[in-house]
């Protein structure tokens, strides 16, 4: 269980980490606060020649509110999104996310960022992220791009990140304040991977119906994934017990390339979906109305 | 391989070394610095044993790079007492029979000492929880728990 060799790398800055991503071509990989990376050279599934640490690089940790948009650098520890102060006032959705990954001796290295690019199909920041349709800040050798979430996740542990290039911030659009969030997931002991999960962010219109609903699953498919045969069946409709009943089941539609592995077979997956569904649309609904 | 140049203060001592890149923070305060309190377990990230205190916060040492500890202060098991007498943490594992083995122990008390610094008044479920992430073969918890309580208690009324 010790990793291969690697050289290591510890730029000051975004510039000087980039210039070493495409010197060093292929088979350099970015290290955040590596919880899922250094398991995974201890296990030698990855084995890259050089590790560039992000650590030390300036500019990547900082978190702002700008014009309703909550800024989040991608190098900002789990375990601050946890506490800060700014979070928990603006998306307290991400705090409540944040409490289940891991454990917080994870919490206290891993990054929102090492989560994001990491993209395994059970981790909640994903699935978080689309539900918020927040959009993800790369910089590479071409410039800057950004992309929305929903472009960013393409299949187990695979992004739209080409080698050379970083995730450097993400950018969460405030939900408005009338809405609500729910999240629920079923996982095997406190912290773990969940088994299955969904978020759910739902609006309110005057008259009591649902104005917009959006619902994110993980855990359930090779990547996160929204459920949108739900989310439109949503719409227009009262938020009532019912109602949230029939919707989930039709989450499962959504699922189009199943996870299954030794934690749980895709059947069994499958079977938790309406029910975490409709836990989340009742979590936030309650929220909707408390407003 | 070129070895990276770090300095690491280490239960209070500043130590300097030039390390292997892929040398872990567990396998330098072991095989560099001899303090084997620090157990390894799963050296993948699974089992908690191997936690150890990063200016002041739990991490777990096989999950970080000796290189990446350059410029931190770090507490094994043996930075704990002080002057001969066991830190309140270690003394109440002892009196509630909290280990067995003792292989999970240190991994267990730095967990429990990061908590107790957050929340000097922890509920069961809030110490359950903060060490889930910790794996005990032998003593089913219970033990684990109240020790941990015990603590808190005598922590707070000595404060
Ligand atoms: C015991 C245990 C339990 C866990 N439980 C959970 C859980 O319940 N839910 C959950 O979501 N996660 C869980 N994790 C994973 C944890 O959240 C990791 O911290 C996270 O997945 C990776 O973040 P990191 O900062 O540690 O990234 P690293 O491990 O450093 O990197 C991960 C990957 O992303 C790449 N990368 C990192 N940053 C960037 C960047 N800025 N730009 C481009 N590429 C980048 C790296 O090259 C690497 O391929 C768990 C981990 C452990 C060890
Ligand atoms: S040895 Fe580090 S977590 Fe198991
Ligand atoms: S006392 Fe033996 S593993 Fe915990």
């Amino acid at each position: 269980m010790k990793s291969p060799t690697f050289a290591y790398e510890r730029p000051q800055s975004l510039a000087e980490a980039l210039a070493l991503l495409a010197q060093k071509g292929a088979d350099a990989r970015p290290l955040a606060g590596g919880q899922s990376l250094i398991p995974m050279l201890a296990l030698r599934l990855a084995r890259p020649s050089v590790l560039v640490d992000l650590g030390r690089v300036e500019g990547l940790d900082e978190l702002t509110l700008q014009d309703g948009v909550l800024v989040i650098g991608a190098m900002v520890r789990q375990r601050q999104l946890e506490r800060n102060a700014l979070v928990a006032e603006h998306l307290p959705l991400l705090v409540a996310a944040t409490k289940v990954v891991g454990h917080p001796a994870i919490r206290n290295r891993g990054t929102l960022g090492g989560s994001l690019a990491h993209a395994d199909p059970s981790a909640e920041y994903p699935a978080v992220a689309l539900a918020l349709d927040a959009e993800f800040v790369i910089q590479g050798p071409r410039g800057e791009r950004v992309i929305p979430a929903q472009e960013f996740f393409l299949g187990p542990f695979t992004t739209a990140l080409a080698t050379d290039e970083l995730l450097t911030s993400i950018r969460f659009p405030i939900p408005p304040t009338h809405s609500g969030w729910g999240m629920a997931e079923v996982a095997r002991r406190h912290s773990d991977f969940a088994l299955a999960g969904a978020v759910a962010l739902l609006a309110r219109a005057d008259d009591g119906t649902c104005a917009r609903a959006a619902i994110a699953l993980f855990g359930v498919a090779t990547r996160p994934l929204r459920a949108t045969q739900a989310e439109q069946a949503l719409v227009g409709r009262p938020f009532t017990t019912e109602t949230f009943r029939e919707v989930a089941t039709l989450a499962t539609e959504s699922i189009d390339e199943p996870l299954s592995d030794v934690h749980g077979s895709a059947a069994y997956r499958r079977q938790l979906v309406p029910v975490v569904v409709r836990r989340a649309l009742e979590e936030a609904a309650q929220r909707a109305a408390a407003r | 391989m070129e070895r990276v140049p770090i300095t690491v203060t280490v239960n209070g001592q500043t130590v300097s070394a030039e390390v292997e890149p892929r040398m872990t923070l567990a396998d330098f305060l072991r095989d560099e610095l001899g303090l084997t309190g620090t157990k390894l377990g799963c050296e993948h990230g699974v089992c908690g044993s191997c936690t150890v205190l990063w200016d002041g916060a739990a991490v777990r040492s096989c999950l970080v790079l000796a290189a990446q500890a350059d410029g931190a202060a770090i507490t094994t098991i043996e930075g704990l007492a002080t002057e001969g007498q066991l830190h309140p943490v270690q003394q109440a594992f002892w009196e509630a029979h909290a280990l067995q083995c003792g292989f999970c122990t240190p991994g267990m008390i730095l967990t429990a000492v990061a908590l107790l610094s957050e929340d000097a008044n922890p509920s069961e479920q809030a110490i359950r929880e903060a060490l889930s992430g910790n794996l005990c073969r032998c003593t089913g918890y219970q033990n684990i728990v109240r020790a941990v309580q015990l603590a808190a208690e005598r922590l707070r009324s000595s404060s």
